[in-house]
């Protein structure tokens, strides 16, 4: 196995009252793509929130580079290596397109990725870096999210739905990235509600049912039975399987 | 020609109103704070002038140059402590913060310096005034704020959009949570922003406290001015700002030339007017990401 760099270890999280993530823990090692799916409400932004630094969990243990870093601040995490591209985008919408891109390369670490290497990466970006984010569609806005997220060269960066809201043909171009960014030296982290597009770019799963660990394996060792299982939970694949043997 | 000269004044007056209402705007913009102190830090301001810094043996019309730096640092730890705890909690303490803040300054300053109205001296440059024609007059002095405001404005809009810290600032006033993914320090970045606000307030109380006579209570009137300049103008455009200030100072004179008793009716109408018919002010924006 690589070498680890994010471990999480028995980690709880409380959204208000709500226990949003329940003892859960993984690691993430080096290179790799992690794939963290689940019906909605299963606590995956929850969770990639507290990993940026945004939520405080209720107990547990967040390992980067093998210190803790719970009682980090968001902007030191980034500064250490972790960004999140957040759901919804959430671009600076006063801004331009490059503005947006500088503030994201502001406190960058060295690295791979600058502003020219993002306008390479998404080549219809340099002509249209003077407009403002707002008249950019929701696929080009997706891919600012994720330029500005990749300038601050992140070891771990941590992708909140990529997909959504997007029409499927954008998510497939936005998700064909990913063996590019990785090769680049980045760890991803996914967090989807679309199973096939997160078990499709990922060397490993992480399936969370209602807050805690329903599956874990490597993509090519489970069925999709065990995934839908584990995305539904066991009752409602024995309501399937019923209707289908009904069928 | 009469009506020249109102307009004249006005737009001189006007340019007072955008100088004092600026940090009243960036601090709103990018805390969400609205600060109840404001116009008590700049008649605080018109103070220390006055009565400190001829200790140093500067001049009072030059004493901006020590107070607005001295007030930028002030303003950088007030937030960092005060107001950044009470934002903490949840924005009606800012306002009770703030407010408080603002009777104590008031009351402090009756008790050090009693209720007289002080002026910060400049000699005969007071009296001094460019005169086009018989009825036209433009005094130095207000010609002198107007000019600065220009230039403050300009300065903070050049600073907004070309540095890493001003685009760090409009990043936070967007979406402070977002800023931070980033890697701001939103903390940091409330702190320069209201150094740069009280900063401006300090500008604008010493350039009151030349213009005219201040009290330990002139705070409020200019406070409210400050507001109605900044919601004529539209929340978050600095240049909507001056338009706001000038527009009130045009309408303040246009009252005050039909009868000295209407100066700040015609201001409070024309404020109520905006506020009817375009409620986000002249510049605002509707528009936002959904």
């Amino acid at each position: 196995m690589s070498e680890t760099l994010l471990e999480v270890r028995d980690i709880t999280i409380h959204h208000g009252q709500l226990c949003a993530i329940n003892d859960v823990s993984f690691r993430l090692g080096q290179g790799e793509v992690l794939a963290m799916i689940g019906a909605n409400g299963a606590g995956k932004s929850t969770l990639l929130r507290t990993l940026a630094g945004l939520h405080r969990p209720t107990s547990g243990v967040i390992e980067y580079e093998g210190a803790d870093i719970v009682k980090m601040s968001p902007n030191k995490r980034v500064e250490a290596g972790i960004s999140l591209v957040p759901e919804g985008r959430r671009l600076f919408s006063s801004m331009t397109l490059e503005e947006n891109l500088k503030v994201g390369a502001f406190r960058a670490k060295k690295g791979p990725f600058n502003i020219d290497r993002i306008y390479e990466l998404f080549d219809w970006m340099p002509e249209r870096r003077k407009q403002n984010v707002w008249q950019l569609s929701g696929g080009e806005q997706q891919a600012v999210a994720i330029g500005r997220a990749l300038v601050a060269n992140p070891q771990v960066l941590l992708l909140d739905e990529l997909s959504l809201g997007l029409a499927p043909i954008i998510i497939e171009r936005i998700y064909a990235l990913v063996p590019e960014i990785v090769a680049s030296g980045v760890s991803i982290l996914i967090v989807e509600q679309d199973v096939a597009q997160g078990v499709a770019v990922a060397n490993r799963v992480h399936c969370l049912l209602e807050g805690k660990t329903s599956l874990t394996g490597v993509p090519s060792d489970l069925t999709s039975e065990q995934i839908d299982r584990a995305y539904f939970g066991a009752d409602l694949t024995t309501v399937t399987t019923e209707s289908e043997s009904a069928e | 020609m009469i009506w020249l000269n109102v307009v004249i004044q006005g737009v001189l007056l006007g340019g007072f109103y955008a100088l004092f209402a600026c940090g009243l705007s960036l601090m709103f913009g990018v805390l969400k704070v609205i600060n109840l102190a404001h116009g008590d830090m700049a008649v605080v301001a018109a103070y220390v002038a006055v009565f400190l810094t001829p200790h140093l043996h500067i001049p009072e019309v030059w004493s901006f140059l020590v107070v607005v730096p001295l007030f930028g640092l002030i303003g950088y730890v007030v937030q960092r402590t005060l107001i950044q705890k009470s934002i903490d909690r949840d924005p009606f303490t800012t306002l009770l913060v703030t407010f408080g803040l603002s009777v104590v300054i008031e009351n402090i300053l009756l008790e050090a310096y009693t209720a007289n109205g002080q002026t910060v001296n400049i000699g005969a440059l007071i009296t001094k005034s460019w005169h086009p024609t018989s009825i036209i007059y433009i005094s130095y002095v207000s010609l002198a704020v107007l000019a600065a405001a220009v230039i403050v404005l300009a300065l903070l809009q050049l600073f907004l959009s070309y540095t890493g810290t001003g685009r760090l600032i409009r990043a936070v006033a967007d979406d402070r949570e977002a800023a931070q993914l980033s890697g701001a320090n939103y903390r940091h970045i409330f702190g320069v922003a209201a150094a740069i606000a009280f900063a401006t307030v300090a500008l604008a109380g010493i350039a009151f406290g030349m213009m005219t006579q201040f009290a330990p209570t002139s705070g409020g009137v200019n406070l409210l001015f400050a507001f109605e300049a900044v919601v004529i103008g539209g929340i978050g455009s600095l240049w909507g700002t001056l338009v706001g200030g000038v527009a009130l100072g045009v309408a303040q004179q246009f009252g005050a030339h039909l009868n000295p008793q209407y100066q700040v009716l015609a201001g409070n109408l024309l404020f109520l007017l905006v506020l009817a018919v375009r409620p986000q002010g002249l510049f605002g924006k509707k528009t936002a990401l959904s």
